[in-house]
């Protein structure tokens, strides 16, 4: 027998860490969700750090990589070492990746709110801190396989499993999505472009989701639910069935964010059809949950951390409900760019990692400390604030979905749209009230579980080194006759592994590939033009402001969409963006072809006081837009990376590019001083932003200026 | 670095949806057979694990 002791500190490390940065993450979305009611919330004209634009990726970053992340890493640190009976390999990589992880939140916040942004959603960070979380994540990966490798238990535990799929499909969305050209230290410009980018993108949202918030979660789940109902999983041939089939088919259904975009067909469809196959895995899983509970009700009555158990899975098993039926085009073509998308991942964060999430620290904290839970009933009123909580966000969210597609959906007798875009905006704001109250209630939870657990850790005595006993693994092994499936895949994590890769390495190369080599998916239309260097100016101050949190560009082939915003997007009209824009939430309305339908003056003083020019709107302003001047010293360096990405300014542009910034500069100021007596110098931000925002959606129509040299 | 325009066009592209539910399929089969080759006795080793510490 070996005598060795668990390290508790470094779950104890994650734990702190993930509760901190949950309220944190909440908090950013609860303000975020108050300034889309108030506006004046942004506080543009004193912190232009802190408009929605900006925020709310700090929020959703938050969540995500911040508050979920460390709860991962607390399951993967505590569960690890006891299914397979030794320490982590190296205390010395856990603290390492403890603060290196850390710091990339830190960074990340301050980067974001900085404006500095890759602009692709939950990839939003730049390139240097990318290549931070890859060295992390290798960190965290060679501790995880150390511990795997050199363990005492011969049978990896399906919650392992887990574990290293989720890593392994982490570390490849994470490494391909990213791929990028630096142009400064901050800034870097997406190798993709257009459709291309767009289908990278959500082939790695739509796994962030799953291998980030689901898979990790799960094998917490198949740990901790176990252990607190102190019975074993109802099938643990079922949660094999989950395993598989689950990476297998998540890896597929990125594309069902993309319905009736510019996509090719054929690929919308596999989407959509393996994102409806996706039930019946999530479906398994859910019920292996809840039947771990067989028999075991009655402690759900009295225990909160069984509580919270059962309606995080139950959640879950909504969640996967409704993403299937979301990925149907029809229900697609009502819930894309409205609210139901944000109560859909709600329901999953909220419900399903949130409450898992509450459950694990319930369960956990006194253990690490020795001791009993301070109180249940306290406990118990969390759980009830907190599902009151989630009610009161998601109800309102939906309501807000469909009300707003009927609006902008009907159309008078006499073939007119029947309301404006602002109408519905007007007709929502309630919702959005409701939503954030909904949401603080859900933070006030916390902090009733926060007062609860430091009561708890008072009450005890922390062990940071707990001892253990196990006999080493035996070093000639010979398997039981007749079990091929034991010897062939459960006692090899490196096997694991690489067919994990495989499996997820499919779904990815069959999708990707073909969009990547084949013009014929994204169909050249002559007249589009690259931007001019003021444009792509202007581009990168949109990008930098996150105006693509609330505002699309991808008009979609429906008579409500054409006659609002104009001709529907083509694939062929994104060839040289360097990232796509798209956008997945309309807040506000399209701007694929806002390009021409307002003079220079209505977006001057739009973006002054948007009240000024559409009364009832709830846009910040952005008036530092006035005063920064355009930073033309990076010109030269965009022109080059966009040309080594395939855009065709021509040779020796980046050298004369400020002079035709500067010529179309001031064609537009002096046309605001001559038409509209604004008078403004042609070096300030808001002119390129102007320059960009008329560009959009016009070269179809061939009006796309000329660059010198051509 | 331009990732487009390497070949003209894909023939025979409404084959792909069908090459990868296949694909799913088999591995869906295999894997259900292949668990329920599994023996009783290793299958209850290993859900005890995590009640063990």
């Amino acid at each position: 027998m070996d005598k060795f002791y668990y390290d508790n500190r470094i779950a104890r490390m994650f734990a702190f860490a993930c509760i901190t940065w949950g309220v944190v993450g909440m908090l950013l979305g609860v303000i975020a969700a108050f300034q889309l009611a108030f506006p004046a919330l942004n506080f543009s004209e004193y912190f232009p750090h802190l408009a929605f634009g900006r925020l709310r990726p700090v929020h959703t970053n938050a969540v995500i990589f911040a508050f979920v992340g460390n709860g991962i890493f607390t399951a993967v640190y505590y569960a690890i070492p006891r299914l397979l009976k030794t320490p982590m390999w190296s205390k010395a990589l856990g603290r390492i990746h403890f603060w290196g992880w850390q710091t990339i939140i830190v960074l990340a916040a301050v980067t974001l709110l900085s404006g500095f942004t890759t602009g692709k959603e939950y990839a939003e960070l730049e390139w240097p801190i990318d290549i931070l979380i890859t060295l992390i994540w290798v960190i965290f990966g060679i501790n995880m396989f150390g511990t795997i490798l050199t363990r005492r238990e011969r049978h990896l535990y399906v919650a392992i499993w887990f574990f290293i799929a989720s890593w392994v499909t982490v570390a490849m969305l994470h490494i391909v999505n990213s791929l990028e050209i630096p142009v400064t230290l901050f800034k870097s410009y997406s190798m993709y472009a257009g459709v291309q980018d767009a289908l990278v993108q959500w082939w790695y949202g739509h796994n962030a989701v799953a291998f980030f918030l689901t898979t990790p979660y799960l094998g917490l789940m198949y740990y901790f639910l176990p252990k607190a109902a102190e019975r074993p999983v109802y099938s643990y041939r079922l949660s094999i069935v989950h395993f598989w089939s689950l990476i297998f088919l998540y890896i597929w259904a990125g594309p069902h964010h993309l319905l009736y975009t510019a996509l090719p067909e054929w690929a919308q469809s596999l989407g959509t059809v393996f994102s409806i196959m996706l039930i019946l895995p999530s479906w398994g899983g859910m019920l292996n949950g809840l039947f771990t509970l067989r028999g075991a009700w009655d402690k759900v009555r009295a225990d909160p951390v069984l509580k919270f158990f059962v309606v995080a899975v139950t959640c879950y098993g909504m969640s996967t409900f409704e993403g299937p039926m979301l990925s149907l085009k029809n229900v697609n073509a009502i819930s894309h760019y409205s609210d139901w998308t944000i109560a859909h991942v709600h329901i999953g964060a909220l419900g399903w990692n949130g409450f898992l999430t509450f459950g694990m620290m319930y369960w956990l904290i006194p253990k690490l400390f020795k001791t009993q839970l301070y109180s249940r009933p306290l406990a118990a009123t969390h759980f009830w604030i907190g599902t009151l909580g989630i009610i009161l966000y998601a109800i309102p969210m939906y309501w807000s979905a469909f009300r707003t597609y009927f609006m902008l959906s009907s159309f008078t007798p006499e073939g007119q749209l029947q309301y404006q875009f602002m109408d519905v905006v007007q007709t929502v704001i309630p919702f959005y009230i409701l939503r954030a109250i909904g949401g603080t209630i859900y933070l006030c939870g916390v902090f009733v579980m926060i007062y609860n657990l430091v009561k708890t850790a008072q009450s005890g005595e922390f062990v940071a080194e707990e001892e253990a006993q196990a006999a080493p693994l035996a070093k000639n092994y010979v398997a039981p006759a007749g079990s091929i499936w034991h010897s062939f895949i459960e006692r090899k994590p490196i096997l694991l592994l690489v067919l994990s890769l495989i499996v997820v390495g499919l779904g990815g190369i069959i999708e990707l590939i073909p969009t990547f080599l084949i013009k014929q998916n994204v169909p050249t239309i002559a007249s589009v033009k690259p931007y001019t260097p003021l444009e792509l100016q202007g581009r990168d101050i949109y990008v930098r402001e996150g105006c693509y949190n609330c505002h699309s560009q991808m008009i979609r082939p429906f008579r409500y969409e054409v006659t609002r915003y104009g001709e529907y997007s083509k694939a062929g009209e994104f060839v040289y963006d360097h990232p796509f824009q798209w956008g997945s939430k309309r807040t506000g309305p399209d701007l694929a072809r806002i390009g021409g339908k307002y003079g220079d003056s209505w977006h001057f003083n739009h973006m002054l006081d948007p009240t000024s020019m559409a009364p009832g709107s709830i846009m910040p302003s952005y008036p530092s837009l006035f005063e920064n001047s355009i930073d033309k010293v990076t010109t030269r360096s965009k022109i080059h990376a966009m040309r080594q990405l395939g855009v065709p300014y021509p040779d020796g542009y980046e050298a004369i590019a400020d002079q035709d910034l500067d010529k179309q500069a001031k064609s537009i100021t002096d046309k605001l001083k001559t038409e509209n007596k604004i008078e403004i110098a042609s070096d300030k931000e808001i002119i390129a932003l102007i320059a960009y925002l008329q560009r959009l959606g016009k070269d179809i129509k061939a009006e796309a200026p000329k660059l010198s040299n051509q | 670095m331009k990732f487009s325009t390497y070949l003209e066009q894909i023939m025979g592209v409404s084959i792909y949806p069908i090459i990868s539910l296949l694909l799913f399929v088999v591995f869906f089969v295999l894997t259900t057979l292949w668990v329920y080759s599994i023996d009783k006795k290793t299958l209850e080793e290993i859900e005890k694990l995590p009640m063990e510490d």
